[in-house]
């Protein structure tokens, strides 16, 4: 595979310098005749001033979130990030999928408290100016919704899908805060204490039951996200940070946690977020999202336009630690070549890879394959299905497939 | 010597009991009542009242029903259907509804009471949220008609898929 990649620069090279030979009496003899052009409006008039907050320029207002599945009630919001349309691992926070189950509340910080009772020594509250005084931590993480990609059956696909509604729901952010485990510390975890409820402080009090262990391990307490507060829509001013585990126990707008015995089986870790298995039992507390990939070039709406080299990229992550591997396929799974992987490949992390890909124009089928530090491999869709059955809904996180037509038109294969 | 080394422990146990920094305050009573809102499947943290299925239907119908259909069948979107799909776990057709899902009655209780109705959570009292917690396991057939439930009587209601449930959590994994 290196070979194949070394071989590149210089093939380019040559078929450029090809290129160039054919092009350049054409260029010369337009150049004869052609008056100087005159320069563009920009370099001929003063510009703008710049604005107190930054936006992107207008000419890229097609780069937004979009909602794949319009819910009936307005508050209930499930927004997908453009994945196809963004380089680099850090999702800007304006563009962070955001998952919300009573829309996203007004809350003053200067009113905001984090109560912590329940199995601990002294019950405490907590001002933000509290939470803040601890020592940070800052850290580069993706957060996935467990529902991300959440295509089972096949009659719910729509064949115009894209990367941003196959795979949207996941981002990647440097997440700033402090330890849970130091804010733990000062109400003094008792012993016996094996789970904590964590609980929002939006219009459904969103809860998940977190068992004590992840909350002593890698657990941040987040008011940051790439180097500002949290985004309204991701739980300012304070939210739950659990890396690798799924977006919904993430809790955002963190008000109260709460130690004790026992899963507390709130609603969202009994009706919502567990998964039916074909024998009619269901999968609770499947909390970790395993290792996934997707290719965001080529994929609709990003298509190819002519034959010749092409970059394929794309992203891989496992909430299990760093990706280890990544390898591409342009025949639907019969070769596999092995991508490069851009730096810095970090755990539980959104990692890029690309590989070099000479297109000859004819149809092809995209995949990729990601495989973890702990050895897991994406399974194929049909693997996947036969083992989850057809009430699945969540954790899926098969090898995804693109088709290439020969006009380079790129559509969803199922 | 021995008296230093004692003095020394001591003052060692207290050090480790202490709070590391000291940030914050404690929580005051008022603070945690106002806030401990949930409840175990023991019917830990269940408030005083009480609430029957024929409160609960008149209640449901005038709160509830715009949005998860008249007798909970029929709601405006799939995902909040409340009654029916007993038996179709198991089918490639399954229908997770509160009677043929949910392993604890009060979680019902604990979702209504801090999530509903969709307008104006929080806006229930207890007695209201046990009597609509009464009708919808009434629609789904989990309880008879007549029933009256309480902290004592809802812990004891026995869900259909009350053993439905594996967890998947490996600490370490």
């Amino acid at each position: 595979m290196p070979d194949e990649s070394a071989k590149w620069p210089r093939r380019g090279l040559l078929r450029g310098a090809g290129l160039a030979l054919a092009a350049a009496p054409l260029r010369k003899a337009l150049a004869a005749d052609e008056p100087a052009q005159a320069p563009p409006r920009w370099m001929t008039e003063q510009g703008d001033t710049v604005a107190d907050y930054g936006m992107p320029s207008p000419y890229e207002r097609a780069v937004i979130r979009r909602i794949r599945d319009k819910q009936k009630m307005p508050t209930v919001i499930s927004t997908m990030t453009p994945l196809q349309d963004l380089v680099g691992i850090i999702t800007p926070n304006g563009l962070h999928h955001a998952r919300c189950h009573a829309g996203v509340p007004a809350i003053d910080p200067d009113r905001h408290r984090l109560l912590v009772h329940g199995m601990v020594d002294r019950p405490m509250s907590f001002g933000m100016d509290d939470l803040t005084r601890f020592p940070s931590v800052s850290r580069l993480h993706f957060l996935e919704c467990s529902g991300n990609s959440k295509f089972f059956k096949a009659a719910l696909i729509k064949p115009n899908w894209t990367a941003q509604d196959t795979h949207g729901q996941v981002s990647c952010a440097e997440w700033t805060g402090v330890r849970l485990a130091d804010v733990l510390a000062e109400a003094g975890v008792q012993k016996g204490a094996t789970w904590m409820l964590a609980e929002g402080a939006d219009a459904c009090a969103m809860s998940r039951s977190i068992p004590i262990e992840k909350a002593l391990d890698d657990a941040i307490l987040a008011y940051a996200q790439n180097g500002e507060r949290l985004r309204p829509e991701n739980g300012y001013p304070l939210r739950l940070f659990l890396p690798g585990w799924e977006g919904n126990t993430s809790v955002k707008w963190l008000h109260r946690l709460k130690l004790g015995t026992q899963p507390f089986e709130t609603r969202d870790e009994t009706a919502k977020y567990t998964d039916l298995m074909p024998d009619g039992t269901a999968l609770q507390f499947n909390f970790v999202m395993e290792v996934k990939s997707v290719i965001t070039f080529p994929s609709p709406g990003k298509d190819p336009k002519q034959p010749g080299f092409h970059e394929i990229g794309g992203l891989a992550w496992s909430g299990r630690g760093r990706v280890a591997r990544v390898e591409v396929s342009t025949d639907g799974g019969a070769n596999w070549r092995e991508a490069t992987l851009q730096e810095p490949v970090l755990p539980q992390c959104l990692t890029r890879f690309r590989l070099p890909w000479d297109w000859d124009g004819g149809p092809a089928v995209l995949q990729s394959r990601a495989t973890d530090e702990t050895g897991d491999v994406q399974p194929t869709r049909e693997k996947l299905l036969a083992a989850r059955g057809p009430n699945f809904i969540y954790h899926y996180n098969a090898i995804h497939s693109w088709r290439v037509a020969p006009g380079g038109e790129v559509k969803l294969a199922v | 010597m021995g008296a230093v080394a004692g003095l020394f422990l001591l003052t060692g146990a207290a050090l480790a009991a202490d709070p590391p920094y000291g940030f914050g305050q404690p929580a005051t009573p008022g603070e945690i009542a106002g806030a401990n809102i949930d409840i175990l499947p023991d019917g830990t943290g269940l408030p005083p009242g009480q609430g029957s299925v024929g409160q609960g239907a008149a209640l449901y119908a005038s709160t509830c029903a715009a949005c998860h259909g008249e007798r909970g069948e029929k709601p405006l979107d799939a995902t909040m259907r409340l009654v029916g799909g007993a038996g179709t776990l198991a089918t490639p057709k399954a229908v997770q509804t509160v009677g043929s899902y949910w392993p604890y009655a009060t979680t019902l209780f604990d979702y209504i009471r801090r999530a509903m109705p969709f307008p104006a959570p929080r806006s229930l009292s207890p007695d209201q949220v046990y009597a609509v917690t009464a009708y919808v396991l009434r629609l789904n057939g989990v309880v008879p008609d007549g029933t009256v439930l309480d902290a004592a009587s809802l812990p004891r209601v026995r869900m259909p898929n009350r053993d439905g449930f594996i967890s998947a959590y490996k600490p370490g994994r």
